[in-house]
């Protein structure tokens, strides 16, 4: 019993993670089609950063370590921010160009972390209570875990706020369900563009800070790997959808955890075994629109 | 998506430098396509194009032939005198490179598809000789034969599930079981696969005259007569109906369905195909290697591929070969310069930038999709189009950017 509950709270965890990358992902394709491979290069960003603020300030407090999250989102934002302004939006309607651009930022900014940071990994400091576990009916969940579970609910809560009650919100998502009628409308949606865009990298910045407490470390190949489960998120919870993106991101890092601890470290593979499933019974993922 | 197939199907003669079908065919193939007086002149005048291409790439293979027996330098692209081991290995690493470009430009720029998987099927012929050498005591070419198998079943079963859907979940799903294929040779399952260290190749069953240094030469024939190969399956599959049909399916799906063709075989066809040629290209890359390394799966290859194809030109066969060569020779020249002492002593700004070939290789990307559309190939038609008397545009000839685009 104690072994499910812990595996249930790590998936917890590593599915807010999931989650915080995946949502960008998901907004940033339900409304503009871009594929965006610079995603995990915000993450990084994010988590380095985070820590180098978090190491230069001597980390290991409270309110260092939630300026570092400040610091992380606000790092990952204002990159994304710049992405869409200076590449994205010379690529207007051609999609398949704005995803190679995305790619080719990703491998560059890859490369400047590995010749900024080094190729190997680095390891962090949070504060003492991360280290400790709590005790839930007999397991013993390590505490950043929660952290994690926290933050991703919180801004799935503020996103969700954001979307059904602010007029940006709104417009997004009418960007998301016709595109075509929101311009006829007289409404720049290009402002959208890069409202999505920078939300999407304030979150991808944040999972990046809170992911290198999660796996206590922070490597230039953080984001790439988080950045393929996003992927397989976003596929099965539907392209698009921020609730199906949610749910899927929980499944999914469930599934994995049991998978490895259960079936021998096929986490992985259990997890494109899931995808393939989805796509042959429900190719539009759980909470995707039927085209 | 492009709209107006017809003008399309009749101008792409005029496009492609190589020209898939001749002034007769222009009128047979395609859904449509109104054979114009304009399009037989256009046709007549890219045969004529086409057996020059043809011949000066016949003079290009035979002078690639007589390399290894002549001495050539070329300081800054080659590291010595054109007879060495050193300089044949890069060549021989070029051509695989381009062959494998070339099966990428298969998939996108013939059939639309954006893989991002490519790799798992190198990485299958990579690690797939590999393991069956280590492990049974067979001679090379049925070991080669055993591999080609598994890759066939391998493609059949990703490509039929991977193109239930299209454009970008397409790409990501691709990358997901190419993701999964990187995993399990990651794992080293019963230490067969070497892990993070590769494996090294076994050589007791392989011929003597393909094993050592010494031997390089014979490596790079074999790299060279695989580039040929390729080539002209290449060429063969889309001057092919398969061919056709592919490239009506990327331009208008909707349309083939009416006609009463069924889109998702076509597309599995040239998947499953372009899977194989690339598999053969990783199992002569083992041999040239001698050993199999984790990099030969991962996603970054399959990246490297769409590099080269978009450098070089999408829907250009010519440009995916120039595009690999300049990619592989390029990679080679900035780790060569990131290791010099002359970027070692710049101040960090500099260093930082110039000490990582990826960063580079990653701007000029960058650099390549936002101001060079077309890439290699497509600028130098352009070029030679404005030296001819400026007929540029006025075909409806199929830009790379649309046939991208198709593939959205």
């Amino acid at each position: 019993m104690s072994t499910v509950i812990l595996l249930l709270f790590t998936g917890l965890g590593l599915g807010a993670l999931y989650f915080l990358v995946a949502a960008g992902l998901s907004l940033i394709y339900g409304l503009m089609g871009v594929l965006n491979f610079a995603h995990g290069a915000f993450l990084t960003l994010g988590a380095f950063t985070g820590w180098e603020m978090a190491r230069r300030a001597g980390s290991d407090n409270w309110g260092i370590f939630l300026l570092s999250l400040v610091v992380g989102a606000v790092a990952g934002a204002v990159f994304a921010a710049f992405t869409e302004f200076v590449l994205i939006r010379r690529l207007y309607q051609r999609h398949i160009e704005q995803v190679l651009v995305t790619l080719g930022l990703s491998l560059a900014a890859v490369a400047l972390f590995d010749g900024t940071w080094g190729t190997d990994p680095v390891y962090i400091q949070g504060p003492a209570w991360f280290k400790d576990t709590t005790d839930i009916l007999g397991a013993r969940v390590p505490n950043d875990r929660f952290v994690c579970i926290l933050a991703a609910v919180l801004v799935l809560l503020a996103l969700v706020f954001f979307l059904k009650k602010t007029r940006y919100g709104m417009i997004i998502r009418a960007g998301v369900e016709n595109r075509s009628m929101v311009t006829a409308l007289g409404i720049d949606v290009r402002k959208a563009f890069t409202l999505v865009f920078t939300i999407g990298g304030a979150a991808a910045g944040l999972g990046g800070v809170l992911a290198s407490h999660y796996f206590g470390y922070v490597s230039p190949m953080l984001g790439g790997s988080l950045l393929i489960f996003a992927f397989i998120v976003t596929v099965i919870g539907g392209l698009g959808s921020l609730t199906g993106a949610a749910i899927a991101a929980v499944a999914v890092a469930i599934l994995q955890q049991f998978a490895n601890f259960y079936l021998g470290g096929t986490g992985d593979f259990v997890v494109v075994l899931a995808l393939a499933l989805v796509l042959l019974f429900r190719p539009t993922g759980l909470l995707g629109r039927t085209a | 998506m492009t709209t107006d197939t017809d003008t399309n199907n009749t101008g792409q003669p005029a496009a492609d430098g190589s020209a898939r079908a001749g002034a007769g065919k222009t009128g047979r193939r395609g859904a449509g396509g109104a054979p114009g007086a304009t399009a037989v002149t256009a046709g007549r005048r890219v045969t004529g194009r086409r057996l020059a291409s043809w011949a000066a790439g016949l003079a290009g293979v035979l002078l690639l032939v007589l390399l290894p027996l002549l001495n050539i330098s070329l300081p800054g692209v080659l590291p010595g005198p054109s007879y060495t081991p050193g300089s044949l290995q890069l060549l021989a690493m070029c051509m695989l490179m381009a062959a494998a470009a070339l099966t990428y430009h298969l998939l996108l720029g013939v059939a639309g598809l954006l893989s991002f998987g490519h790799a798992l099927y190198f990485g299958a012929g990579v690690y797939g000789l590999a393991i069956i050498l280590q492990n049974l005591d067979i001679p090379l070419l049925p070991a080669m034969g055993l591999t080609l198998l598994i890759v066939i079943v391998l493609a059949h079963v990703v490509g039929s599930i991977s193109l239930r859907v299209s454009g970008i979940p397409f790409a990501m799903v691709t990358l997901a079981f190419a993701q999964a294929g990187s995993v399990i040779v990651g794992r080293n399952p019963e230490g067969r696969t070497g892990g993070d260290e590769g494996l090294t190749l076994r050589t007791d069953n392989l011929p003597d005259f393909l094993v050592g240094v010494v031997n390089t030469r014979n490596l790079y024939w074999l790299a060279l007569a695989v580039l040929v190969v390729v080539f002209v399956v290449v060429t063969w599959v889309q001057s092919s109906r398969a061919g056709h049909s592919a490239a009506a399916v990327r331009e208008n799906e909707l349309r083939v369905r009416v006609l009463g063709l069924q889109p998702y075989l076509v597309k599995l066809l040239i998947f499953v195909l372009s899977a194989i040629l690339v598999s053969v290209v990783g199992m002569v890359f083992l041999l040239l290697q001698s050993g199999a390394i984790p990099r030969a799966i991962s996603s970054d290859l399959t990246i490297t591929l769409l590099v080269m194809v978009v450098l070089g030109g999408v829907g250009s066969r010519w440009g995916a070969v120039v595009g690999g060569v300049f990619y592989t020779i390029l990679d080679q020249r900035l780790t060569a310069l990131a290791n010099s002492e002359a970027v070692k002593s710049l101040p960090d700004i500099l260093r930082v930038p110039l000490s990582e070939p990826l960063f580079i290789l990653g701007t000029l990307f960058i650099l390549v999709v936002l101001f060079l559309p077309g890439g290699l190939a497509g600028t130098a038609e352009r070029l030679a189009q404005r030296r001819r008397g400026g007929r540029a545009g006025s075909g409806g000839t199929e830009t790379p950017q649309d046939i991208l685009e198709d593939a959205a």
